[in-house]
């Protein structure tokens, strides 16, 4: 029997999660849902002044793989640009989580990194 | 886990010869034998079903009312004997049954058309917190429109509506009460008799939302004394894109189209239109020839079976459920004994996403709902924000009940809980 979509390393990040939390005084914050299922996920995080991110904090309601993406998201996007960011894409998010998942929880996958880029979207529009 | 002593209702039941009658039943699903267990979302079709749509294609096609040739005789009488079918399974005449594409339609149909006319500031439509997002948004959109208030009756923590609240809330001002006959996630079989008589002693009508109930038990319209009542054909072994609305004769009458087009009028001239009669009046356009034809067939199927025999078979099923279901450790509950609920347990477990428990389901080939299920102001009552759902038809067997069980478990070790 598989069960690829709960590997190990996928569980650690769900029960130890990097970043889940809240920042004082975020540069950046955004909150969205999966309509899906109603699970949110609240993003903030702290910039420099040459556009990197430096700090990430995530926190929410969700299942095991919304929340292990938004972990690793977290770690993963530390000391990146906000246009590296914007250019992460589904597979992007796909090979750091490093499972196979059906097209129905693909969208619990993508829920943080969509989260983090309308955030950055935002920011950029004030 | 499960005795061999079956209960008279699962003795009387030929499952294994229902499930015969649904192929989709023999397929596997990652390896494993399919356990179906969302027929609350929408059944499986028998083959009577299936039948009925490929040789009405074959054999009669054509667009109905307007030929004179043979097949589109044929079609039109095929199309027309469906109402009747439904009609009689409702206990209804054939023309107070408006075929619709599903519930949602019904249920807009009715706001709209009945709503716009009939609704003004100050008025007052009554619901249920329990209600799916179908029989709530569309009130909620014609209150906007017509200044009208929606006001909802609550649930209490086993699922009950709350009938001293409704009591004081169905009061003068309200012209509409529209309710749920069976919850589509607690599965609580509403008194919807006697809110009816509540709406109709201060002048109000009442609608019921029939989806989870017409599948599963026998509805009589004229007993029940609604005013109107929607159901989707897909849930009850029917084809998707066929529903209705049954409206007593007089109130369809007075009530003005929802949409406009051809075979809904009588004459049209270059200054208006006059419109045709029931139900063509509220089935603008080319209707759902086949899809009708099919649900006739669904009707038949069951009433082969009867619905009597029909509800005291998922009643045994469900009873069998809860039994072991209580006995998961930790495990959350939601709804009344199985003697209020028709055939759908929702639940949770601890520290377990809905979604993450029906993907490891999944991969035992056991097909459940996780999620709010359309109804996110009763998951708001309940306190959570989703919950797991299996729902059981004819077709399914203690058996599958014992497997999902099982397969809990196995999730329950999965993910390291």
């Amino acid at each position: 029997m598989s069960f690829d979509m709960y590997q190990e390393n996928i569980l650690d990040h769900y029960e130890n999660p990097y970043h889940r939390g809240t920042l004082a005084d975020p540069t950046l914050e955004h909150r969205d849902l999966n309509p899906l299922c109603g699970d949110e996920v609240r993003i903030q995080a702290h910039i420099d002044e040459q556009n990197h991110l430096t700090e990430a904090y995530f926190d929410g309601e969700g299942c095991v793989i919304s929340l292990a993406a938004a972990s690793m998201l977290m770690e993963e996007v530390e000391g990146k640009t906000l246009e590296e960011i914007k250019a992460m894409d589904r597979q992007d998010m796909l090979d750091l989580l490093g499972i196979s998942l059906t097209t129905m929880r693909v969208k619990c996958a993508m829920l943080p990194l969509r989260t983090l880029e309308k955030a950055i979207h935002l920011y950029e529009a004030k | 886990m499960n005795d061999t002593s079956d209960t008279p209702a699962q003795a009387a039941f030929n499952v294994e010869a229902i499930r015969h009658d649904f192929p989709i039943l023999a397929r596997s699903v990652n390896d494993h034998p399919l356990v179906y267990l969302d027929s609350a979302a929408s059944s499986q079709k028998p083959l009577a079903v299936l039948d009925a749509e490929r040789q009405y294609y074959r054999t009669s096609h054509a667009n109905i009312h307007r030929g004179v040739y043979v097949l589109s005789e044929e079609a039109t009488a095929a199309y027309e004997q469906a109402h009747e079918q439904v009609g009689d399974f409702i206990h209804a005449d054939w023309d107070e049954v408006i075929f619709t594409k599903n519930t949602t339609e019904s249920l807009n149909l009715l706001a709209y058309a009945w709503g716009l006319s009939n609704l003004q500031a100050g008025d007052e439509i009554v619901t249920t917190v329990l209600e799916h997002h179908s029989n709530m948004v569309p009130w909620q959109q014609i209150a906007r429109r017509t200044g009208a208030t929606v006001r909802y009756i609550r649930v209490d923590p086993q699922g009950h509506l709350d009938m001293e609240q409704a009591a004081a809330l169905i009061g003068p001002r309200v012209k509409m009460v529209s309710v749920a006959h069976v919850s589509n996630v607690l599965g609580t079989i509403n008194p919807v008799d006697e809110l009816g008589r509540m709406a109709h002693a201060v002048g109000a009508l009442i609608c019921v939302d029939g989806a989870q109930s017409i599948p599963h038990m026998s509805v009589d319209v004229q007993a029940l004394d609604c005013d109107f009542f929607a159901f989707s054909g897909h849930k009850m072994l029917g084809p998707t894109g066929i529903g209705g609305l049954y409206g007593k004769r007089q109130l369809l009458e007075r009530m003005e189209p929802f949409l406009f087009g051809g075979d809904m009028i009588s004459e049209v001239t270059l200054e208006g239109s006059s419109w045709n009669d029931l139900p063509w009046k509220f089935e603008a356009g080319t209707p759902p020839i086949a899809q009708g034809i099919g649900l006739a067939a669904a009707v038949q199927y069951l009433q082969n079976l009867g619905m009597e025999a029909v509800h005291a078979y998922e009643h045994s099923l469900v009873s069998y459920a809860l039994e072991q279901l209580r006995q998961v450790h930790d495990i959350e509950i939601y709804g009344p004994d199985a003697d209020a609920r028709g055939g759908v347990v929702a639940f949770n477990l601890p520290d377990m996403h809905p979604h993450d428990i029906a993907s490891i389901l999944d991969q035992q080939g056991v097909a459940i709902r996780g999620g709010h299920h359309c109804a996110m102001p009763l998951m708001r009552s309940l306190g959570v924000n989703g919950t797991c759902r299996a729902s059981f038809y004819v077709y399914n067997t203690v058996d599958e009940v014992d497997t999902l069980v099982e397969a809990l478990g196995e999730t329950r070790r999965i993910l390291r809980r």
